[in-house]
């Protein structure tokens, strides 16, 4: 891209993006010059290619995809592009893998305001930069007013599984401990305190960041020991744990008092009627860990920033049934079952 | 924040497990209904029933506006919201309450007809004024708790004499249905159901007060103990049924005193008393027709009444012959005693309305307590 075959710099401050930004022309060119390779450089995405090319050495490569629809965009916290860049850093880092590049894929509506697209590819930019992550290649499509909500992205990632691993949802045993990293709910939360019709005043952030640091921190300790790893994000810790008992065929036992939940994140769900447990993390992992590498575990977690609040919350118990039960902080004992349907208030 | 911990505190709750347990005579059984959903569901969610002896057990009761709703009623509000020119304001737990034909608020939102869920009567007075070229429906539902506020967001919207709202009254009322449980052939006759007391709602109560259940109280010798939403509330007030029960007493007693009155909210009881009056009678799933246990507009307010403003005419509906719903609702059978629970009738697959509200008896021991009826096995 030596030649700029465009005279006037995009009007970032008052322009909009419309439907020539899409066409493959000259304005849709100048649209992911200027905003996209300014905001994600690196060299391949410099080389200007329809394609990354890279070098691959022997291992085990993991792949994933995941499309970002977050409302709104920015939200306390974060915003979707480096929620984009966090959320499927986060899937391959769970694989026990270490993310190697990404690829992002825009879907931008008619009349989006080009200064807040640039803000979401700075914001991805520096969240692709801070976690050593490239964005290698991307796309940008366009399409018509009230087709799309804003901008719509879609990032896949590939990364090479840490030696010594084999990480499985078939995993996990009976004895087997429940290590959650930190706090429940504070990104679900975060996002509904922004929602029309529940605003509600509060200064908790979301918990978005990348998790692949703090997994090879993990896999160091005691990665022989390692069973399994999930990110709880929609459907929140009892979906996540719901789905591991069923794939392993056991059951978990949870201590409610052992699971941290933020005081506003409780009072929250307590005014919406939610269940901390059915509330979305974006930086929160579960990992399922043999018993006796647990606290070695436990300690290299806590020793990292991602980690401080780690601890056990509970233990894979044989059943049949795959029942995620759990002792209540008042001491009965009840189900953990998957949220059925959406959240919704009580109504009285 | 506090009221969280120290309403839910373990310590505390093993205090009055002993307690009971040792108030419980071990000769008798005690069997106490909990008229209201919320309650049902925080005995549930807490673990509350597995604090208690063996023969201290307590009843689900109708007391979830969406259960006792009459399919007919959510097949008038599908066809209401059918027509083009009117958009319907819901609350959330009610669109996916199965239908006839199996249809659904969310299945009828789905094939385009324009249903907004909202969380406050202000959000449709909202969606009025923004948009006056829609006939913008509130779906109001609920006991006497969410009557004031549909009460006070027809008092606003005459106020701003908007001429596009009005609302599809569904409001009932918590003592006529007590009463009509207690009068049930079952309860009466037959002697299959034995109720020994009732835990009233305290929300309900803030707003009419403890005096409605003191006729039946006496009327039916049964206790009625007031009480909160938090775990030790509900402890408490069991103790409370127990004590009255084991000295022979039929009070109604007050345990939420931090903020229930005799006479309720004056307020909130002149505002129900302006916009609305009684219906003859009103069905409830369940429980059949019961008269005098609904509400309507009056007619000064007949233009904000959505039943004659579209001339809606009542709808029959048929549940599944084989939903036991309505013995549930009365307390006569256990979810885990109806055929279709946990089979066909899962909260992903809602056959009768107990299932699709988190309030409701099926759903709650589905989503909380369903591990107690299975065989455990030991890890």
């Amino acid at each position: 891209m030596s030649t700029k075959p465009y005279r006037r710099r995009l009007d970032i401050r008052n322009g909009r993006v419309d439907l020539s930004h899409g066409s493959g022309g000259r304005a849709m060119a100048q649209l992911i010059a200027e905003i996209f390779h300014q905001a994600l450089d690196n060299e391949w995405l410099r080389q200007g290619n329809d394609q990354a090319a890279f070098d691959v050495r022997g291992g085990r490569m993991v792949m994933t995809t995941d499309a970002y629809v977050v409302s709104p965009l920015f939200f306390p916290g974060g915003d979707i592009g480096s929620l984009a860049v966090h959320g499927t850093i986060n899937d391959i880092a769970v694989g026990g893998a270490r993310p190697l590049y990404l690829s992002a894929s825009f879907i931008i509506e008619e009349g989006f305001p080009l200064a807040d697209l640039k803000r979401i590819a700075d914001r991805m930019g520096a969240a692709a930069g801070s976690a050593g992550v490239p964005v290698i290649t991307g796309d940008t499509k366009v399409v018509e007013h009230g087709k799309a909500d804003g901008v719509f992205i879609s990032t896949t990632g590939l990364g090479i599984v840490l030696p010594g691993l084999d990480l499985s949802a078939e995993n996990a045993r009976p004895g087997d401990r429940v290590i959650l990293s930190g706090t429940i709910g504070d990104h679900g939360v975060a996002i509904m305190s922004t929602r029309r019709n529940l605003a509600f005043a509060t200064d908790l952030v979301s918990d978005s960041a990348p998790l692949h640091d703090l997994v090879a921190t993990m896999v160091e300790a005691g990665g022989h020991g390692l069973r399994v790893m999930r990110d709880p994000t929609r459907g929140g810790l009892a979906a996540t744990l719901n789905e591991l008992a069923h794939q392993s065929n056991v059951g978990f036992r949870l201590d409610e008092d052992a699971i941290p939940v933020r005081p506003e994140v409780a009072a929250a769900c307590e005014l919406l009627g939610l269940d901390p447990l059915h509330v979305a993390n974006e930086g929160k992992l579960v990992a399922i860990v043999a018993p006796a590498t647990a606290e070695t575990v436990l300690d290299a977690m806590r020793a990292h920033p991602l980690g401080r609040d780690a601890v056990v919350i509970g233990e894979a118990v044989a059943d049949d049934h795959c029942f995620v039960q759990m002792t209540t902080g008042f001491g009965g004992g009840r189900l953990v079952d998957w949220l059925s349907g959406e959240q919704l208030p009580r109504i009285c | 924040m506090k009221y969280i911990e120290e309403y839910r505190d373990g310590r505390l709750a093993r205090g009055f497990a002993a307690r009971i347990a040792v108030a419980a005579r071990p000769e008798r059984d005690y069997r106490f209904m909990e008229f209201c959903g919320g309650h049902t569901h925080a005995i549930a969610r807490f673990g509350v029933a597995g604090l208690l002896p063996a023969n201290v057990r307590m009843i689900h009761g109708p007391g979830c506006p969406v259960c006792v709703l009459p399919v007919g009623r959510i097949e008038m509000a599908i066809r209401l919201a059918e027509r083009p020119e009117v958009t319907l304001c819901t609350y959330g737990d009610l669109m996916r309450v199965p239908a006839l034909q199996g249809s659904s608020l969310l299945k009828t939102k789905a094939a385009g007809a324009d249903i907004r869920v909202v969380y406050s009567t202000l959000d449709a007075i909202r969606i009025a004024e923004a948009e006056p070229r829609r006939e913008v429906v509130f779906f109001a539902i609920g006991f006497e708790t969410t009557t004031p506020p549909t009460a006070l967001a027809i008092r606003l919207a005459a106020k701003k004499s908007l001429t596009n709202f009005s609302v599809f009254c569904n409001h009932v009322l918590t003592p006529s249905a007590i009463r009509n449980i207690l009068e049930s052939p079952e309860l009466r006759a037959l002697g299959r159901l034995h109720i020994d007391g009732f835990i009233g709602p305290s929300h309900v109560s803030t707003v009419i007060g403890t005096q409605p259940y003191e006729f039946f109280a006496k009327e039916f010798q049964k206790p009625v103990v007031v009480t909160g939403f938090e775990p030790l509330d509900v402890m408490q007030a069991i103790l409370m049924l127990i004590r009255q029960v084991n000295e022979g007493r039929h009070e109604v007693e007050n345990q939420y005193v931090r903020a229930v009155a005799r006479d309720g909210n004056p307020i909130a009881k002149a505002a129900v008393a302006e916009i609305f009056e009684l219906r003859k009678s009103f069905e409830w799933r369940g429980l059949g027709t019961v008269p005098y246990s609904g509400l309507r507009l009056k007619t000064a307010y007949a233009a904000f009444d959505a039943e004659r403003r579209f001339d809606l005419k009542e709808i029959a509906g048929h549940d599944n012959p084989a939903c036991e719903c309505g013995a549930i609702l009365r307390g006569v059978k256990t979810p885990a005693e109806c055929k279709l629970f946990g089979t066909l009738c899962t909260p992903d697959t809602p056959m009768g309305s107990c299932m699709v509200s988190s309030e409701g008896a099926c759903a709650a021991h589905w989503t909380y307590g369903r591990f107690h009826e299975q065989p455990r096995k030991v890890a």
